[in-house]
């Protein structure tokens, strides 16, 4: 864990070692390849670059378009203008007619850092979430960035991925395998179960080690497709561990948590907590100093670990929650929030 | 040219028909745009209906999808299903959607319906046919009112910027939109001139006027280097009396029993078109 590349980076990257070998796909941008990392390939392949200015419900429509003739565009911006400025055009001229178009957008969430809230995006996976027919993935670094890449390209249909503009750790290697709907689990355990998707896998691995020192094993599951939502493996994680915690940069409304939530208390109701955006908008500054304050730093999740173990151990078996808010009233504060 | 007139007349009578049964949809709209429709699919675009993705076809996106009972009207004359599905307009189950869906209706070409989209859906097809070097050429039909939207602007400058010559825009021109005259609800003249700022090609013509529609497109295709648009001067619910150029025919609603006698009586006289 050494190395570090942002994924906007890393999806220039592939996009360019991609077109190499493929010539099916072509490029959309809306005056921020500087931003989004297709300069790589805007440089390489400046014949399959479209530049389509400023203009973003135009250049999504026209993707829809373009994608009838058979060549693949990967339409690229910020998030906020991704899943805001033009959701409209995504949802009637791109998901509807189920168009091969993938939608690949920097800048999610407080990693976004300095510009602030007008260009962090906290709600994009829910937006995207709610539209019929999308994929939605949100890989975890940038060996991840790179395969999903290529498994969308494979994908005949529309999705929606995210990146992330400050540089993380490298995770995986080259083995490392990337299935569209699949989660992987990374480090089992049997005391809690961190759900984690995008950047977020990177602190939750490093809070599962440290925390093994001290007798917690979390189990740390990389939620990289959002939907379709591998059911299968977060219903048994939430089985053997009966705590789980979600972990986005991203409001925890209808995003990780949403979907996590609706898939367990359909099939497996179980003690969750969520660390993510609490519904509010973030602000400048670094993203680290940033995470700290949001609570989604390191420190913060190992708080929220021990006390969702704690619950589950001495408190969830054969008591009322009303015996608990005596008992520890802080918690149960949150909890009702 | 009589046959197109005569084929246009039918497209009219089935176009109200359809809405009349459906019991609701856009009569007004459909009835504007039935002659530019007309023209294209029965003498200017080269598209088979016994083989509807070929590759090299041309591509008309209507981008006013509102107006689908005449598309709709055309395609079946074309045979790219049967007739008789156009009288499942609107209903459950059906092949014809209240909006265009290119996934069910065989011939539709793009999923048309919020206004704005389908120009730059077309500015898409055509770029892409310059990409993948296909001489197929690509005809887009809006409304007047539907200039409104800032995506149509955005498209304007993106497809002269990119020298879209195989692409022809049409502007219905009726000067009606959902619920009063475009001076009324926002006003967008000069939109002659407008055109020519963002550096396309214009022509103006009478788009009832099937010469003139003929013309207009033959011109448009000896044109270089920058697309074109065609104002199409036109009368909202053009063809019935009771319907011309009156604000309530916009949608969504359909004629009465009473009131399709009346507008078939005025546009040949002659009965329904049964569904054989
Ligand atoms: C984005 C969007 N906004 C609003 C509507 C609702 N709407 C349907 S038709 C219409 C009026 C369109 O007027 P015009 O483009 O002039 O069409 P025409 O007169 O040819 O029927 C409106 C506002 C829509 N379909 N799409
Ligand atoms: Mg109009």
């Amino acid at each position: 864990m050494n190395k570090k590349m942002s994924l906007r980076e890393a999806f220039g990257k592939a996009l360019v070692k991609i077109g190499r070998n493929r010539k099916d796909f072509v490029v959309f941008d809306a005056d921020v390849a500087g931003g989004t990392g297709t300069y790589h390939f805007r440089d390489t392949f400046p014949e399959r670059f479209f530049q389509f200015g400023i203009a973003e419900q135009n250049m999504f429509a026209a993707a829809a378009g373009f994608s009838t003739l058979g060549i693949t565009p990967i339409v690229t911006t910020y998030a906020v203008f991704a899943s805001m400025r033009a959701i409209e055009q995504v949802r009637n001229s791109i998901a509807y007619p189920k168009l091969n178009v993938k939608i690949v957008a920097s800048h999610p969430g407080l990693d976004t850092g300095p510009d602030g809230a007008t260009h962090q995006a906290v709600e994009d996976l829910a937006i995207y979430r709610a539209i019929p027919n999308m994929v939605v993935i949100s890989p975890a670094d940038p060996v991840e960035v790179e395969k999903a890449t290529e498994a969308i390209l494979d994908y005949p249909g529309p999705v929606y991925m995210r990146t992330g503009r400050s540089p993380v750790p490298i995770i995986f290697d080259e083995n490392y395998k990337f299935e569209i709907g699949r989660a992987n689990t990374i480090l089992e355990g049997e005391d809690v179960s961190l759900f984690a998707t995008g950047i977020m896998l990177h602190r939750a691995l490093e809070v599962a080690q440290y925390l093994r020192k001290y007798g917690i094993y979390c189990e740390v599951v990389n939620i990289s497709t959002l939907k379709p939502l591998d059911k299968e493996t977060i219903i048994r994680s939430a089985i053997k561990t009966k705590a789980v915690i979600t972990m986005e940069d991203h409001n925890v409304i209808g995003g990780l948590a949403g979907a996590i939530s609706e898939v367990l208390s359909y099939y497996e109701p179980t003690l969750m907590r969520t660390i993510g955006i609490k519904d509010c908008f973030g602000e400048s500054g670094e993203p680290n100093d940033l995470a700290k304050k949001y609570h989604l730093d390191r420190d913060s999740i190992i708080k929220i670990v021990e006390e969702t173990v704690a619950i589950k151990n001495k408190f969830m078996r054969g008591r009322k929650w009303k015996d608990l808010k005596i008992k520890y009233p802080s918690l149960l504060a949150q909890v009702e929030e | 040219m009589d046959k197109l007139y005569q084929k246009a007349t039918k497209l009219r009578k089935l176009v109200l028909q359809m809405i009349h049964q459906a019991g609701s949809g856009h009569p007004g709209g459909s009835l504007s745009a039935v002659d530019i429709i007309t023209v294209l699919y029965f003498y200017e675009m080269r598209i088979d209906s016994k083989n509807p993705n070929w590759e090299n076809r041309d591509r008309f996106v209507l981008s006013k999808g509102h107006a689908c009972p005449a598309l709709y009207a055309a395609l079946a004359e074309k045979g790219f299903f049967p007739k008789k599905d156009l009288f499942s307009l609107r209903k459950i189950n059906s092949r014809l959607q209240g909006h265009p869906d290119m996934l069910t209706t065989p011939g539709v070409e793009m999923s048309t319906g919020s206004l704005g989209q389908g120009f730059s859906a077309a500015i898409g097809m055509a770029l892409a046919g310059k990409y993948i070097g296909k001489n197929f050429r690509v005809y887009v039909l809006l409304g007047d009112g539907e200039l409104d939207e800032g995506e149509v602007w955005e498209g304007a400058m993106c497809a002269s910027h990119y020298e879209l010559d195989n692409l022809v825009a049409i502007i219905d021109y009726n000067g009606l939109q959902s619920d009063n005259y475009n001076t009324k609800t926002m006003n967008f003249e000069p939109l002659v001139e407008k055109w020519k700022a963002f550096n396309w090609y214009t022509l103006e013509i009478d788009g009832h006027n099937i010469p003139q529609i003929v013309n207009a497109f033959n011109r448009a295709k000896r044109l270089k280097r920058k697309p074109t648009v065609i104002v199409a001067h036109t009368v909202k619910g053009k063809g019935v009396s009771f319907m011309e150029d009156n604000p309530k025919w916009h949608g969504s609603l359909a004629p009465d029993d009473e009131q399709l006698k009346i507008a078939l009586d005025e546009l040949d006289g002659k009965e329904l078109i049964t569904n054989e």
